[in-house]
């Protein structure tokens, strides 16, 4: 009933979605703090920076900016990423791309975690003549990561995801060996199943652990 | 209580769009298969909607050679152009639109193979394309399929061509894969890319693009051989008449016709009409 799978590499392709959802999650992880961070900050520019990237970001279909990464940027201006092997620069471009995208969701997510820090904190801080990078660093955000682990964990699943995408400018992972065994196997449910499985193995522990670890970590209050 | 009611109520609601759905299909069900007694009854042909040249879905209407050799062949089964409706078929919906009978024939650039053959008929075929490559009109490097080997190539991702790029005629080559081959063009256009690989057929009615005309040039390197046929359903009797049909444009010389009109701006050179039931390996 399987015999079809011969001939593919699977762990391959999924090996590939793994590395473009870690590396992605790191990267919108920093980006995303970052950009928290500049929202509640105390300078009215990067404010005002920080708003206008999430709202425009997060409202742009992931497949225009991840297309927009390989044709705009790469065919048209000439972006390689440092590296002249096409396959490395697309896997660069697409891991841009879901940066750019999942660190508008990071950012609010984490923003609603510094939401839920009371102001007396803060306050406290600032008393004790901390400056807002340290308020920051050392009071606030520790909190507001404890609280923000299970939001976090739906952005990743929905990352882990999102890297399907990454196929229209031909990243070699799960959704684009998937195109070509329907193209060549004829056999699109059983195939359209093993990949749902597939993504289901990846997402599913993930959801389960960070759920644990956000009971865990939860400030208590 | 209330919530109760609330989930009645949507229950309801779902109910009534599960009928709804399924008296639409039923109707759909009911002309596609009816329409083989002709009349003025309808058929239903799969087509691509993006493929210049082949199939291509215009605000005037439908174009391309596979569009013209299916609406031969609908006349010649007895339905005027009116009594014709369109419907996308994407290469890798072909098989279950055929099995479900979503349509009855589809003409959509379907190379046959094995595979396919045990799931769908086949007449034909009605044109031998090769597999090439479309390189920009002053590009001198690329005289073989082995110069393709330092080069980037372009195709769509998963298709057969980018499959046998990758696996047979140029292994060295850099691929990049888009979802669409005017995806494709940009890169060519501004030199990212090197070379357009698929069907020469299909590459012709790029290059006869208004927008592209004199931009591009096919290779010509014949890398492979595919078969264009009209996929009926397993078993069907549609099989022999659209056979008919297609002997009969052949000899009528509307299939001469048909070629030069979609293929002739780009100077593609095409195959004579094949034989039916001759499937060039």
């Amino acid at each position: 009933m399987f015999d079809f799978l011969e001939g593919y590499n699977l762990w391959e392709a999924f090996w590939t979605t793994v590395q473009l959802t870690v590396l992605s999650a790191v990267g919108s992880l920093i980006w995303g703090t970052l950009l928290a961070a500049m929202r509640v900050g105390p300078v009215p520019l990067m404010r005002g920076f920080g708003t206008a990237y999430v709202n425009i970001v997060r409202n742009i279909p992931l497949t225009v900016i991840i297309l927009f990464t390989s044709l705009g940027l790469n065919q048209t201006f000439g972006v390689e990423l440092g590296s002249d092997v096409t396959d490395t620069t697309n896997f660069r471009l697409a891991v841009l791309g879901l940066i750019a995208y999942t660190s508008a969701f990071v950012c609010e997510a984490l923003r609603s975690g510094i939401n839920t820090v009371p102001v007396g904190q803060a306050e406290a801080a600032r008393a004790l003549g901390l400056n807002f990078t340290q308020v920051l660093t050392l009071v606030v955000l520790p909190q507001a990561f404890r609280s923000v682990v299970g939001p976090l964990a739906n952005v990743l699943i929905a990352l882990t995801k999102n890297t399907t995408v990454a196929a229209a400018i031909g990243v070699a992972e799960a959704a684009l060996l998937m195109k070509e065994m329907i193209e060549n196997e004829a056999q699109l449910v059983l195939i359209s199943a093993v990949f749902a499985f597939g993504f289901v193995c990846l997402t599913l522990p993930t959801g389960l652990i960070l759920g644990w670890v956000s009971k865990k970590v939860a400030v208590k209050r | 209580m209330k919530l109760r009611r609330v989930t009645a109520a949507s229950a309801a609601v779902l109910a009534l769009a599960v009928a709804a759905t399924a008296c639409g299909s039923d109707d759909k069900d009911d002309s596609s298969s009816s329409s083989s007694g002709g009349g003025d009854k309808k058929i239903t042909i799969g087509i691509k909607f993006d493929q210049p040249g082949i199939g291509q879905k215009t605000p005037d209407g439908y174009t391309g050679f596979d569009v013209d050799v299916a609406t031969y062949v609908a006349k010649q089964l007895g339905y005027d152009e009116d009594q014709i409706q369109w419907k996308e078929a994407k290469s890798a919906d072909r098989e279950t639109m055929l099995q479900r009978g979503d349509v009855d024939f589809i003409a959509a650039s379907y190379s046959i193979n094995d595979e396919r053959a045990a799931k769908v008929d086949f007449a034909g075929p009605y044109l031998l394309a090769h597999q090439d490559v479309l390189v920009r009109a002053d590009d001198k490097d690329i005289k073989s399929p082995e110069d393709l080997n330092s080069k980037k190539l372009c195709s769509v991702a998963g298709s057969t061509s980018a499959q046998n790029v990758k696996d047979k005629l140029a292994p060295k080559a850099q691929l990049q894969q888009y979802q669409t081959y005017s995806q494709c063009l940009t890169g060519l256009q501004s030199g990212a890319i090197d070379a357009l690989t698929t069907d020469d057929s299909i590459l012709a009615g790029y290059a006869s693009q208004a927008s592209f005309k004199g931009k591009f040039k096919l290779g010509g390197f014949k890398m492979t051989n595919e078969n264009y046929g009209i996929g009926v359903k397993k078993g069907s009797d549609l099989k022999a008449k659209i056979d008919t049909a297609l002997e009969k444009m052949v000899s009528d010389k509307s299939w001469d016709k048909a070629v030069e009109a979609n293929f002739g701006p780009a100077g593609y050179e095409n195959e004579p009409a094949p034989k039916i039931g001759n499937v060039v390996k």
